[in-house]
C-alpha cells in the first residue's frame, strides 16, 4: 500500500514535469505505456489465476508435510520443482514462507522454494523467450535454479 | 482471432477452475478470492510502473543510459541497476519489458542480468516483510549471496550474449 502511494507520487511528479516540458512526448509515452500494458495483460491474468489455483490446491499444511524437517534431499527437489513452475510476486512469497515454517516446513527447503518462486518460471518462459530469445531465457532460469540451491545449502549450513 | 489466441492459457485455466468448482466448491471460492486480490494488487501497482517506463523511453537519451548502465559504467552501473531493480514492486515478468527497454537504450548484458537477478532477490517495499517473517540472518544471507551471485552471472553471460542479438522485438509495439 505504501509502496503504491510512493510509486504514484513519483509517477505524478514525472508526468507533470514531462507534460510541462513537452506535451507531444508525454502523449507518446502514455501511448507506449498503454500498449505495454495491453501486451502484458493476457499473460498477467493467466498467471494470476494460475497462482490462485496453485495456492488454494497446495495448502500450506500440505506443502509443509511434503517439505518437513526430515524430508532431506527429496524435499529440496520437490521444493525446486514446485517453486520453478510460476513466477510469484515477493509480497505473496514471504508471507507464504512464514506460514510454511509455522506449519513445520524445514528452513533450507523453504528457502529454495521461495527463491525459485521469485526467480524461476516455467509458465512465464514463453513470455521471457519473446523478450530475450530462447537461449538467454533458458540460461537465466538455469542460473536462478543454481542460485536457489546454493542459497538453500548456505542456509542449511549456517542456520540449522 | 489472434487476440483471442493470446487468452488461450487463461481460458484453459478458467475451464479447470470450472471443473474444480463442481468437485469442491470451497477450493474454487478460495481460488477466486486469491486471484481477484492479486489481480487488484497488480492493477494498482502496474500503471505507475508502465507510465514511468514509457516516460523513460521518451526522455532518456541513449548516450546517457550508456553512461549509467553501459559497458564502461563501472561502480555507477552497479548502483544505478540496484536502484532501478529494488524500488519497483511486482513479480519478475514485469521486469522483462523494462529490461528490453534498457537493452534498447544501450545497457550492457552484465547489468541486465544483474538487474533481473536483483529484481528477484531484493524488493525494498517488501524488505520489512522479509525481515519480520524470516528474520535478520536469513534476509542478510539471501540478499548478500543473491546479489554477488547474479553480478558474477552477469559477468559470465556477457561473454556469451551480444546486446544487439538479445533485442528480438520492440515492447512498445503491438504484438
Amino acid at each position: 500500500m505504501i509502496s503504491g502511494i510512493i510509486l504514484y507520487t513519483i509517477a505524478t511528479i514525472y508526468v507533470s514535469v514531462s507534460f510541462i516540458k513537452d506535451r507531444h512526448k508525454t502523449k507518446v509515452a502514455f501511448l507506449s505505456s498503454w500498449k505495454m500494458f495491453r501486451n502484458a495483460l493476457p499473460d498477467l491474468l493467466a498467471i494470476m489465476l494460475f497462482i490462485g489455483l496453485a495456492l488454494s490446491l497446495l495448502t500450506p499444511p500440505l506443502i509443509s508435510s511434503i517439505i518437513g524437517e526430515s524430508s532431506g534431499l527429496l524435499g529440496i527437489i520437490y521444493s525446486t520443482i514446485i517453486g520453478s513452475i510460476v513466477l510469484v510476486p515477493s509480497f505473496i512469497v514471504f508471507p507464504l514462507g512464514h506460514t510454511l515454517i509455522q506449519n513445520g516446513a524445514a528452513l533450507p527447503q523453504v528457502a529454495v522454494l521461495m527463491s525459485t518462486m521469485m526467480s524461476v518460471g516455467l509458465v512465464t518462459l514463453s513470455m521471457e523467450q519473446k523478450s530475450f530469445g530462447r537461449s538467454f531465457a533458458y540460461s537465466r532460469n538455469l542460473s536462478a535454479i543454481i542460485m536457489s540451491l546454493l542459497f538453500a545449502l548456505i542456509i542449511g549450513v549456517l542456520m540449522t | 482471432m489472434t487476440k483471442l489466441k493470446r487468452y488461450r492459457f487463461f481460458s484453459i485455466l478458467l475451464f479447470a477452475l470450472l471443473i474444480i468448482a463442481f468437485i469442491n466448491q470451497s477450493v474454487a471460492i478460495e481460488t477466486v478470492q486469491i486471484t481477484v486480490k492479486s489481480i487488484l494488487d497488480m492493477l494498482f501497482l502496474l500503471p505507475p510502473i508502465f507510465i514511468l517506463v514509457g516516460l523513460l523511453d521518451q526522455w532518456i537519451k541513449k548516450e546517457s543510459l550508456i553512461r549509467y548502465m553501459g559497458e564502461k559504467s563501472g561502480i555507477y552501473g552497479i548502483f544505478f541497476t540496484l536502484l532501478l531493480a529494488t524500488v519497483a514492486a511486482g513479480p519478475l515478468y514485469i521486469a522483462f519489458p523494462i529490461a528490453v527497454l534498457l537493452l534498447k537504450k544501450g545497457a550492457s548484458v552484465r547489468y541486465i542480468v544483474f538487474f533481473l537477478g536483483a529484481w528477484s532477490t531484493v524488493k525494498l517495499p517488501v524488505l520489512v516483510y522479509e525481515l519480520s517473517s524470516l528474520g535478520f540472518k536469513f534476509t542478510l544471507i539471501h540478499i548478500c549471496f543473491g546479489l554477488v551471485f547474479y553480478y558474477l552471472t552477469g559477468l559470465l553471460f556477457e561473454k556469451f550474449y551480444d546486446q544487439q542479438k538479445l533485442l528480438k522485438y520492440d515492447i512498445t509495439k503491438e504484438v
